[in-house]
């Protein structure tokens, strides 16, 4: 039964959808058929993607549905395979992508069928990305998204698109290409690009610096860290919502995946090293980048340095390396997944209704929206980290794990959750809350059934998850048990070896 | 024995078939100059692709034959065929353009075909003088068809600029040449090779002239000076054949020479090539940002895609020349392909060159800006693309030889160029519609087509070029 290539078929299911898309005439019908084609697509690779889940081994540490033909000739193989790190990611996109094509369906009215065949390229390149079990393809996958996020928020973005589209386009591919060049050399260390078996290949400890840095450069900017993160305030904004949920949802995610897929099992020595270095920028971009959002005037701005400040638990949760850590960094990568692409959506609601993202034009949605103002309250919550959202969990795993490396760093970065409470309920209140005096707001409309639709599945699993955490959990704990055992392998025979030197 | 016997000839079968077909084609058009001019194009064509089956018959293995200046091996199949591609794409090219421009000449085609037999001497050389031969074979007919166009004041003055300097870079090679037959006493490869021992500072100023002309013919920086000039100036669909099919014969003559002649003394002529192509990258990146003329922005990118290609060189290996043979043979297909596109640049009025004129493109002519879209990026070397492939295979070989500065440098410098394909894309995808084109002739929609293809698919199956590319890359060593 385990015959067929189910990774394969979740991976490029969308890219046959986008194809059939392309063949549709641009005509009222072929447009209204896109949308329909688009949906169905997505949503079929999503229930596929469950089987995943349901077949799973979470018992095993091991890559599961492994797939391999040759490729490149030589050891350069398409390989794909997902385990317990990648496969939340891969879930997440799958589940993520229905949400997007439905909160584009009348936001969206130019050019939708190019619309719709860019974001299921999208999907098939994200989905890729998570599940690709060698270096080259994984960067083919990785850096292909390029490609449609560019023509996304080129085509269907705000005012200044083009500064943000190229912005973030060269940003990305020049962290990228460095890593491209640490990719070759540990290629012609190991002689081979095989993910599994890279991560039991003993590095040299000057590569591992060189490669440690490169793959830095790359995944620092996608995820984005302080001070490479400007590109994405800019994309955010300019990005038409759907745009924005992805890159906040999935794209940020594939920095974080790269850590704890590369940096962290393949160069343990480099990150043990340099792992002060990364505290330190993920401590600023927790408190900087949430004191900038406190001044922000645009609903996405200030949504966009809350990620960033969210992705600073992120990393500093995975370079802790303890199992608390590492789990909390994931759960925090899955949360605000959930989290940020539901606060985008919720942004996107009024944005549709009155074409403006300043916070200054709005006050009092609640006399108007209650149930668009319940929705908006859940995610605030869930972005604060309230005990009961899925933030909660996340951070507080990430923060205890820290804390038995470096009490310091987990002192600090608690600075930012007090921040985002002020930054998110300061928003919440400017918006929802207060009098309803702006006479352009008078005869707005509450969330209709398909806004309902959208933001029921990501409310459940917010609150869900930060109830009973344990699946996400579950699915992982094996994978990251072993990614420790490894890590702490390694770094202790330096230390053994270090101690032996110095008592010789 | 007869020591008086003929060479064998087997191996020059390819060459026979084009020299002997051009003439032939020439005493058509001669006498019967009326109406000929479609019909010399198709007949070209088939030579080439005569030509291209002629070489595909060939006995297998390795043929050397008059004296050892001239070697059929795998690595000189490979760039002949890319050569016969080229040459045979341009043409087809030129079909459309010459009808409506009044240029219809039966020459044009057959210069071509002499120019290519010249590629194909060259790309077989095995010692200077028959590397002197096929250059000058190659490079006349290209200074005619570059004036071509004859009431133009840029076509002609392009030709009469290439022809200049060509004819300098050519003095450079002599000299180098004669520098190097000095030093060592011969001017077969593997002679030079037996000779050449630890190099020696008469040696090496005379493989820096002698390099100094292969840049020139490939137009690497800082023999670059005649590309934008020549690309603008020149007819669009000669500008099409210069920068793929010389292109090929050109970097074939650099590796060949490089690797054949020079293997003991690597490390000195390395500097060169790794200083040519930083410097070749660089300026390719950097200067092509501000023009907005579409040929001259075409002359800095093949700068630096030169640049790209010398990576491989640089690292000296069989992993580099076949990066090379990668990324040339990619090359080629991107170039066509977005030539395709420029000599569809019609309209009403007449020709137009300047990109703003594709502002909205993919409104007005969706699958054409797809198609251009697509080869951009892959110029730009964003994976899953073919031209990621390229720069990979040339960055490998690199890394491989411990020339990490020159990688830095070119995958930094080709991030700064991704900045001017972009900005074509943002032109045809983010802008307003300027109006449309003239629809697309036949021939050029079949070679954008192909190209396009060739590009976005060439992931799904890149094995084969990547070995018999690095079947001709062992070839040399």
């Amino acid at each position: 039964m385990a015959s067929w290539p189910i990774l394969s078929v979740v991976t490029f299911l969308p890219l046959a959808g986008a194809l059939f898309i392309a063949l549709l005439p641009e005509n009222e019908a072929g447009i209204r058929n896109a949308r329909w084609a688009a949906l169905w697509t997505t949503l079929v690779t999503f229930l596929i993607s469950l089987i995943l889940i349901w077949r799973f081994d979470p018992a095993s540490a091991d890559f599961q549905f492994v797939e391999k033909r040759p490729w490149l000739g030589g050891t350069i193989t398409y390989a794909m395979g997902v385990d317990g790190i990648s496969l939340p990611f891969v879930i997440l996109t799958a589940g993520l992508m229905p949400i997007s094509i439905l909160a584009s369906w009348t936001a969206i009215q130019t050019r939708v069928r190019d619309y719709m065949i860019a974001f299921l390229v999208l999907e098939t390149l994200m989905v890729g990305t998570f599940c690709a079990l060698d270096l080259v393809l994984f960067y083919l996958f990785f850096e292909g998204g390029l490609i449609p996020m560019f023509l996304i928020i080129g085509v269907w973005g705000g005012p200044r698109r083009v500064y943000a589209s190229f912005k973030f386009f060269l940003y990305t591919l020049l962290g990228s290409v460095l890593m491209l060049l640490a990719i070759m050399a540990m290629y012609w260390q190991a002689g081979t690009t095989d993910i599994a078996a890279l991560l039991h290949h003993p590095f040299p400890l000057s590569l591992q610096k060189w490669a440690w840095f490169a793959f830095l450069a790359s995944f620092a900017v996608k995820l984005p860290m302080w001070p490479v993160h400007t590109w994405l305030p800019d994309a955010h904004v300019e990005a038409p919502t759907a745009g924005s949920v992805i890159l906040a949802a999935i794209l940020l995610k594939m920095g974080g995946y790269g850590f704890l897929r590369f940096s962290l099992p393949m160069f343990p020595e480099a990150s043990a090293q340099l792992a002060p270095l990364i505290y330190a920028l993920s401590v600023v971009a927790i408190v900087y980048t949430s004191l900038v959002a406190l001044v922000q005037e645009d609903m996405k701005k200030l949504i966009a340095y809350s990620s960033v400040a969210h992705m600073g638990f992120v990393t500093m949760g995975l370079f802790a390396v303890t199992a608390q850590g590492v789990a909390g960094g994931i759960f925090q990568m899955v949360s605000h997944g959930i989290v940020s692409a539901a606060l985008f959506l919720c942004v996107g609601i009024v944005y549709d209704r009155m074409h403006t993202r300043e916070i200054a034009a709005y006050g009092g949605l609640v006399n108007r929206m209650p149930l668009y103002a319940f929705v908006f309250m859940v995610f605030t919550l869930a972005n604060v980290g309230l005990p009961g959202t899925s933030g909660f969990v996340g951070e507080f795993l990430s923060l205890i794990g820290t804390f038995r490396v470096n009490n310091w760093v987990a002192t600090l970065a608690t600075l930012g959750t007090i921040l985002s409470a002020a930054y998110a309920l300061w928003l919440y209140r400017k918006i929802v809350f207060g009098t309803l005096e702006k006479p352009a707001l008078f005869n707005i409309r509450d969330i209709g059934w398909r806004e309902i639709a959208i933001m029921t599945p990501l409310i459940v699993l917010t609150i869900v998850l930060g109830v009973y955490p344990k699946p996400v959990l579950d699915i992982s704990s094996a994978s990251v048990a072993q990614l420790i055992d490894n890590y702490q392998h390694a770094v202790g025979a330096v230390h053994a070896a270090d101690l032996s030197a110095m008592t010789r | 024995m007869n020591a008086a016997q003929l060479p064998n000839l087997i191996p020059l079968l390819p060459e026979f078939v084009l020299g002997v077909g051009a003439m032939a084609l020439l005493l058509v058009g001669v006498y019967r100059p009326a109406d000929t001019g479609r019909f010399i194009d198709g007949a070209a064509i088939m030579l080439l692709a005569l030509a291209g089956v002629t070489l595909a018959v060939l006995p297998s293995g390795k043929l050397v034959t008059f004296g050892g200046s001239f070697i059929v091996d795998e690595f000189a199949r490979f760039l002949k065929i890319l050569a016969l591609l080229g040459s045979a794409a341009a043409i087809a090219m030129s079909i459309d353009y010459a009808r409506r421009e009044a240029q219809e000449r039966f020459e044009y085609s057959v210069l071509i075909l002499l120019s290519t037999l010249g590629m194909l001497m060259l790309i077989s050389a095995a010692d200077l003088i028959a590397l002197y031969l096929g250059l000058e074979l190659m490079s006349l007919p290209l200074y005619v068809v570059a004036a071509s166009h004859r009431g133009s004041l840029r076509s002609t003055e392009a030709g009469l600029k290439y022809f200049v300097l060509g004819a300098l870079s050519s003095g450079m090679l002599l000299y180098g040449a004669s520098l190097i037959y000095g030093f060592t006493g011969t001017v077969s490869f593997v002679g030079i090779a037996q000779a050449a021992g630890q190099g020696g500072v008469g040696l090496i100023f005379g493989i820096v002239f002698l390099f100094a002309g292969f840049c020139f013919k490939v137009s690497a920086v800082p023999f670059h000076m005649w590309t934008p000039d020549v690309y603008e100036g020149a007819p669009t669909p000669v500008t099409a054949f210069f920068a793929a099919a010389p292109k090929v014969a050109g970097i074939a003559m650099f590796v060949r020479v490089a690797v054949m002649a020079f293997p003991g003394i690597t490390s000195q002529w390395q500097q060169i090539v790794v200083f040519v192509s930083i410097a070749s990258m660089a300026l390719g990146s950097f200067a092509a940002i501000g023009q907005r003329n579409f040929k001259r922005l075409m002359a800095y990118s093949s700068i630096g895609h030169m640049g790209f290609a010398l990576v491989g060189l640089a690292a000296g290996t069989s992993e580099g020349v076949q990066g090379v043979l990668v990324y040339i043979a990619i090359y080629v297909t991107m170039t066509l392909g977005v030539f395709a596109v420029i000599l569809s640049m019609r309209r009403t009025t007449g020709m137009v060159e300047s990109i703003d004129q594709l502002a909205g493109l993919a409104r007005t002519h969706p699958t054409m800006a797809f198609f251009l879209a697509m080869l951009l990026f892959s110029m730009a070397g964003v994976p899953p693309l073919a031209g990621f492939f390229a720069k990979f295979y040339v960055f490998l070989a690199a890394i491989k030889a411990g020339l990490y500065l020159l990688a830095v440098l070119g995958v930094v410098t080709s991030v700064v160029g991704a900045y001017y394909y972009l900005a074509i894309v943002k032109l045809m995808y983010f802008d307003e519609p300027v109006g449309k084109f003239e629809q697309m002739p036949y021939e050029l929609r079949v070679v954008l087509a192909i190209c396009g293809l060739f590009n976005v698919l060439f992931f799904l199956y890149p094995a084969p070029l990547v070995g018999i590319a690095s079947a001709a890359a062992h070839s040399l060593f």
